[in-house]
């Protein structure tokens, strides 16, 4: 196969699910089964296309990247910015073949457990071809070569994640979560427009390659390292923004209120990968200190998502939280430089995270669908401290969450174990190169809480007992849609599949398919090299592997302890470190603090605004008006009124007539003056002020009203009254006429004699 | 009075002008007072033929020569034309009206 045609496959698996979005959403309700099939079914033709490419890719052009553009748009010779040109184009290399596979298979799957868990939803199929346009939106980013397309494509991800969060907008929380998801977003993505614009104004090209080849001849944006540094960060903030860092992970965990499938997607696939994703293609623009700053917001997220997990009762929550630290760790991953391992870690989270949502998608499912037999409807089929038990009822939900659970614990024999270790490692090896200590620190310490918060959500949820004996009676596995693909993420969350040591990924075809990108940023501000990194690795990785499995052993085992066992009592723990565990509950206040500043902030401006836009602007325009009225209607009845529009122009009339009034009399001044005379013109100079003060007093509408008004008025009064004399004389009579004419003749002759 | 008769016996331009006055008078008072509008037309052919001796008259006592008798042609003719045209008219107004009474035609005036 040749590369066009895997670059044409490319753009046909970007195309697809876009023409499934057109196709559903204006044809869904004449499709039989309002289309979910032909949704679910170019999906899955997507993802086989898909597979094709990334084993084409990976054997036949394992080192070569396939790119391809065309001039889009020409905006000629831009004055201020000089030639402007769009250009479209599309770049496939490895990271980007992984990509479309693990994109299309979460999406494909997502597809068809929706026909279980979304049956007999109210805009069922409006809601399949909304993840037709997420998925299409997520591919775009993956495909593209350059910074518009990928900014593009963003914003697309960030509508239709809006679309999908808010799919149950009758639900209040619901409309505001994708409210807060659009909003919080857009926030990170002016960081990110920021950034393209920097580096816009220095390379004048979009295209990744050509800014990154310029960069490595030596040219940085404005020849500062400090502006490389600023670019770097800001386009990282983009990532800040859909990939839910701290400060700006708060839209994540609200983004529950949507169908949970689409959390699933979101989480694992589409919208969050995006930002790592991101920081993965412009890991060569990033310096040193761009990177530091990504691997501490990457920490500083991983364990404050971790903190608030291990409090929240709500099953959705929880792995929300989980998915937050996870994506900490991706960040963090790429920011000691541990490339590929973070992105080796975003695609093994996809796969277990993606079954997680799933499997707590089918739990809720389950739930919902007993408490409804029961005609309960005041207990929250989301709360885990109504589950436990399940196992049992729901064993194909049970193992596959349980295969999950072990992976994202970092349990050996799973992909978990494999991507986590390999950033611990990383983390590890960049605390020995820099002395940023804290950083692997907090890695393995947050390494721990997963592990206890997953087995916390894990025996909570499927084990123990259940508290309502009929209700658990009423529980049923959920339908093979449904099961079926968490049967599939649970097979891909093996080891196996992305290397064939279990011990470590270093030698599988993931890690070496993935390598580091060269930097591109001079060598004084970048980075520790390559070559210095994978030595520091080399000594860091058994420690590292060891530690890790010592904390996730550790977490797993006081899990079992409090919640299994009951060694310990979560509830005395809770009571003793009663402030700390409040602060973990209500998720650091963040919101809380967000809503006191900006928020508050925002409402505030915008009432300021709002005041300045009522009584200035409005009342610069209500002022005109009502001076173009005075102007017209004169200020009689304005003043009445006593409208200040027509008070200035009073004012200004007057003056105005005193003027006229003061170049009269001057005009007829005559050089000798006598006390009559000085009277006369006094008077006439008096008259012209007096006249033209009437004009303004009635004003240019009084005026017509009132001269011309008059003056045609008077035409036809005067042709009336003439007609009503001369009707008279018309008798009608020829005789009386000729009499008329004898006599006017006889007129003449006595006037011309 | 000598004097007058002396003057009525030598007959010169006044006398012609004098007769043309009477019969213009005439015809005149015949349109103004004459409801008939035969009547009204044979007024006016008076008119006419006073205006017909005024054209001779001035012609025999001014050049001498024969330019107001063509004139006085031409106005015969012009009035045997008129007259034509005019019976037809009255005919018509006849039919319509049922009368020939000018003072009854004053249809224009509403």
């Amino acid at each position: 196969m040749s590369q066009e045609t895997l670059l044409t496959l490319s753009v046909v698996i970007l195309f697809l699910p876009l023409l499934s979005f057109v196709l559903l959403i204006f044809f869904n309700k004449r499709l039989p089964k309002q289309g979910d099939w032909l949704g679910t079914g170019i999906a899955f033709v997507a993802l086989a296309l898909a597979i094709v490419v990334f084993f084409t890719k990976l054997t036949q052009f394992p080192n070569e990247t396939i790119q391809a553009s065309a001039e889009w748009v020409s905006f000629g010779n831009v004055p201020g910015i000089g030639q402007l040109t769009l250009d479209l184009g599309i770049m496939l290399d490895n990271m980007a073949a992984v990509m479309l596979v693990v994109v299309m298979l979460v999406s494909s799957l997502v597809h068809l457990f929706s026909i279980g868990y979304m049956h007999g939803d109210v805009r069922y199929g409006r809601y399949f071809s909304y993840l037709g346009i997420f998925t299409f939106s997520m591919l775009g980013i993956v495909i593209t070569n350059n910074f518009w397309m990928m900014y593009v494509f963003w914003e697309l991800v960030g509508l239709s994640s809006y679309l999908l969060i808010g799919h149950w907008f009758e639900k209040k929380s619901a409309s505001d979560a994708s409210k807060k998801a659009f909003i919080v977003n857009r926030v990170g993505d002016i960081g990110f427009f920021t950034g393209i614009m920097i580096l816009y104004a220095t390379f004048h090209t979009f295209s990744f390659d050509s800014i990154f080849g310029t960069m490595q001849s030596g040219t940085i944006p404005f020849g500062s390292e400090t502006w490389l540094t600023a670019a770097g960060i800001l386009i990282f903030c983009g990532a800040i923004g859909k990939s839910a860092q701290f400060p700006l992970h708060v839209w994540l965990p609200d983004a529950m209120e949507g169908p949970t499938p689409v959390s699933a997607l979101i989480h694992a696939a589409t919208m969050v990968a995006a930002g790592v994703y991101m920081v993965a293609r412009t890991f060569a623009m990033m310096t040193g200190d761009a990177l530091m700053f990504i691997a501490y917001i990457g920490a500083i997220t991983a364990f404050i998502a971790a903190t608030i997990a291990i409090a929240q009762n709500d099953i959705k929550k929880v792995l929300a939280y989980s998915t937050v630290s996870q994506l900490g760790y991706m960040v963090m991953g790429l920011g000691v430089g541990a490339y590929s391992a973070g992105f080796f870690h975003l695609t093994t989270h996809a796969m277990f995270k993606a079954g997680l949502f799933l499997g707590s998608g089918s739990v809720i499912h389950a739930m919902h669908h007993a408490l409804h037999h029961a005609g309960d409807h005041h207990t929250d089929p989301q709360d885990i401290r109504n589950m436990g038990g399940l196992k049992s009822k729901m064993p194909v939900t049970y193992w596959t969450f349980l295969i999950y659970t072990l992976a994202i614990s970092g349990v050996p024999l799973t992909s978990g174990f494999l991507s986590k270790d390999e950033i611990l490692a990383g983390s590890l090896a960049y605390g020995s190169l820099t002395g940023h200590y804290l950083i692997p620190i907090i890695g393995f310490f947050v390494a721990g809480l997963t592990a206890f918060y997953m087995f916390r959500l894990l025996i909570l949820t499927f084990w123990g007992e259940h508290k309502d004996h009929h209700r658990l009676e009423a529980i049923h596995e959920s339908p093979r849609t449904m099961t079926i693909p968490l049967i599939v993420f649970a097979v891909l969350s093996f080891f196996a599949f992305y290397s064939f040591n279990p011990f470590g990924a270093t030698d599988g075809w993931f890690m070496n398919a993935v390598p580091r990108p060269v930097s591109s940023v001079p060598a004084t501000t970048a980075a520790a090299g390559i070559e210095e990194f994978n030595e520091a690795l080399h000594y860091s990785h058994t420690s590292a592997m060891l530690l890790s499995l010592l904390v996730a052993g550790t977490g797993i085992l006081v899990a079992f302890a409090t919640y299994y066992w009951k060694k310990i009592s979560a509830d005395n723990i809770a009571t003793t470190l009663a402030p700390v565990h409040k602060f973990f509950l209500n998720k650091w206040y963040f919101d809380e603090l967000y809503q006191a500043t900006f928020v508050k902030g925002t409402d505030g401006i915008a009432a300021a605004y709002r005041w300045f836009d009522e009584k200035i602007i409005d009342g610069i325009v209500n002022g005109t008006a009502r001076w173009t009225k005075a102007v017209t209607l004169g200020t009689k009845n304005n003043w009445e009124e006593g409208n200040i529009g027509a008070i200035i122009y009073l004012v200004v009339s007057g003056v105005i007539s005193i003027y006229a009034g003061w170049v009269t009399g001057n005009a007829i001044w005559p050089e000798e003056i006598t006390v009559l005379l000085a009277i006369w013109n006094g008077l006439i100079a008096l008259g012209v002020a007096g006249l033209t003060f009437f004009l303004f007093y009635v004003g240019v509408g009084g005026f017509d009203n009132r001269i011309v008004d008059g003056m045609v008025n008077l035409t036809a009064y005067a042709a009336g009254f003439f007609g009503l004399l001369t009707r008279k004389v018309q008798t009608g009579k020829v005789q009386t006429y000729i009499a008329w004419v004898l006599l006017g003749v006889m007129v003449f002759f006595l006037w011309f004699r | 009075m000598q004097e007058f008769l002396n003057w009525l016996k030598t007959p010169g331009l006044t006398h012609f002008l004098i007769v043309s006055g009477i019969l213009f008078s005439l015809g005149v008072f015949a349109v103004l007072t004459r409801r008939n509008a035969i009547m009204v037309l044979m007024g006016i052919e008076l008119i006419l033929n006073a205006a017909n001796i005024n054209f001779i008259a001035f012609s025999r006592y001014s050049t001498g020569t024969l330019d107001g008798q063509v004139i006085a042609i031409f106005v015969i003719i012009l009035a045997a034309a008129e007259a034509a045209i005019a019976l037809a008219i009255v005919l018509n107004i006849y039919q319509n009206f049922n009368t020939v009474n000018v003072d009854e035609f004053n249809r224009l005036r509403d």
